[in-house]
């Protein structure tokens, strides 16, 4: 195949602008090493109408000695609350986790010398191709269950273990965000920054990293409703989240008919989170696209 | 080769190492079986996933309507929705329908895998291929047909081609994220190597080594996966188009 570049401004195009968005959208996601998510208000139109749908079908089929099944929702809802701020909790801590290791192993990526961005991107790609239940699998059973430190003995609970294996992967996408936007700072700007005496350590903190944070701010937000959406999966190994409790309370309930009306309501109280989020990230996304 | 398994159990005598898929049959059976059916899991959803994009992009080029909302809603439901929720939509919800009189299920657990999987990226793959066909001017089309073409061999030498060159990098990225969404098909049983790993280190106890040998394994599996698509993708390149 030749690589003979396409002749530019040509009004006979050989493929239309789908081609060049549909190229860019890959770009994208490989970036942020996930697809990018997308909400809108029809789908919490739809949501509620089958949690609707499916709670009358429970309260049909419930016998009559049996309480309405709002009441049974509505009983159990200050539990499912503490396991889903759990989810939240955990979401937040592997976020910040993994942004504060994400960010030094990005800036790692574009250091000058060979061995430490080979190393960088070694250890980048090695987390972004583990698959994420496998590295939680993994810092579940391989963590201490306490650890010591100058003989002060710290417990590591279940959800703090949890929370590491979740921050590797999000490390990992967070270092590849990193590196894609400092290298999309134009090379002019790293000149200037020289020709004004800045050393390079100036120049990253003060000129470069500063105009980043508008660039990686969306993909960071997508990433995070990734993570906390991703978070049920701790109830896979045991811990006691919202996943997990509602899983308790259907057992105590022993009632087939409430599984789907119970399921549809995390799956809301999930939406009603991350929707807002979803939003955001778009909104700033379109304002940022136009000032570069 | 007994002799370099014999070693691994020397290995374990002297340091406690315990690689128990090394020296013992039965493991090494076990862990083999478990490698084969995460490539056999990941090869079935690829092929099927990307048989729904062609067929799904087809479908919503079709003339009635009903069709294109009902492709519509498909892409909506599984490109929104968490996958572990809809392996078990499958498995537990759809799949209590699908039993004899005995209550033996008509359909394995594994094979639900492939079809939830394949549903949830074939989601993904039907817009990328739509966007692909769409980027493929009309002019392109009436040139073919005007050296002859018909419809159909116009499609198949001349849209399709073209398109899947554009589709390629989109493709890909969605086809590795499959490789790697195969693992939570644990949750619902299915014997791949995140299982039957998990199943070797309860009976022989040895967590840390296994746990090394899955990452590694899993970790290796994907990232050459993920170098020959980008050999290929670079191959397939179209000039001028994309980075």
């Amino acid at each position: 195949m030749s690589l003979r570049p396409l002749p530019v401004g040509t009004d006979l195009p050989v493929l239309l602008p789908r081609a060049t968005a549909l190229a860019q959208r890959a770009a994208q996601e490989r970036l942020r090493g996930n697809p990018i998510a997308t909400l809108d208000p029809r789908h919490a139109a739809l949501l509620f109408a089958a949690f609707v749908c499916a709670a009358a079908y429970a309260q049909a089929q419930a016998p009559v000695s049996q309480p309405p099944i709002i009441d049974t929702i509505w009983k159990w809802t200050p539990l499912l609350g503490t396991g889903f701020a759990f989810n939240i909790a955990i979401s937040a801590l592997a976020m910040a986790i993994g942004t504060a290791f994400g960010t030094l192993l990005g800036l790692a990526q574009v250091s000058r010398k060979n061995a430490v961005r080979k190393v960088a991107w070694f250890v980048t790609n090695f987390f972004r191709n583990a698959p994420w239940l496998v590295l939680l699998f993994y810092c579940m059973f391989l963590l201490p269950f306490k650890v010591t430190i100058f003989g002060v003995s710290v417990p590591l609970p279940d959800w703090v273990k949890a929370t590491f294996g979740l921050s590797l992967p999000v490390m990992a996408n967070m270092s590849e965000i990193v590196r894609g936007a400092v290298q999309s700072i134009p090379s002019g700007q790293w000149e200037s920054a020289a020709s004004f005496a800045f050393t390079r350590r100036q120049t990253l903190w003060m000129i470069i990293l500063p105009q980043c944070i508008k660039r990686m701010l969306p993909p960071w937000m997508n990433l995070y409703s990734i993570l906390t959406v991703g978070t049920v999966l701790v109830s896979v190994v045991g811990v006691s989240e919202v996943m997990t409790l509602t899983g308790d309370v259907l057992a105590s309930e022993n009632r087939a008919d409430l599984l789907m009306p119970f399921y549809f309501y995390i799956l809301a109280w999930f939406f009603l989170y991350c929707y807002p989020i979803a939003r955001w990230t778009v909104h700033l996304e379109r304002r940022y696209a136009v000032n570069f | 080769m007994a002799a370099f398994y014999e070693w691994f159990r020397w290995l374990y005598d002297a340091t406690g190492i315990n690689l128990t898929i090394l020296y013992d049959a039965c493991d090494r059976r076990r862990f083999v079986g478990g490698f084969l059916t995460t490539v056999q899991l990941a090869t079935s959803c690829i092929v099927l996933s990307v048989v729904i994009g062609i067929a799904g992009a087809w479908l919503q080029g079709s003339r009635l309507r009903l069709t294109r909302r009902i492709v519509y809603w498909y892409i909506q439901f599984f490109r929104n929705t968490p996958p572990l929720v809809q392996l078990y939509f499958f498995y537990f919800g759809v799949g209590a329908y699908f039993k004899t009189t005995a209550g033996t299920p008509l359909i394995s657990n594994i094979t639900w895998a492939i079809l939830g999987l394949s549903m949830y990226a074939g989601a993904f793959n039907v817009e990328i291929f739509r966007s692909g066909i769409e980027a493929v001017p009309k002019a392109t089309v009436e040139a073919a047909e005007s050296f002859g073409f018909s419809r159909l061999q116009a499609y198949r030498h001349i849209v399709l081609p073209l398109a899947f060159r554009v589709c390629l990098p989109a493709l890909n990225n969605n086809l590795v994220n499959l490789v790697k969404t195969t693992s939570i098909s644990y949750a619902i049983a299915v014997p791949e190597m995140l299982y039957v790993s998990a199943q070797i280190w309860s009976d022989s106890v040895n967590v840390k080594e296994m746990m090394n040998v899955l990452l590694i394994c899993y970790v290796g599996l994907v990232g050459l996966f993920v170098y020959a698509m980008h050999r290929w993708e670079r191959a397939m390149h179209v000039p001028g188009y994309g980075g």
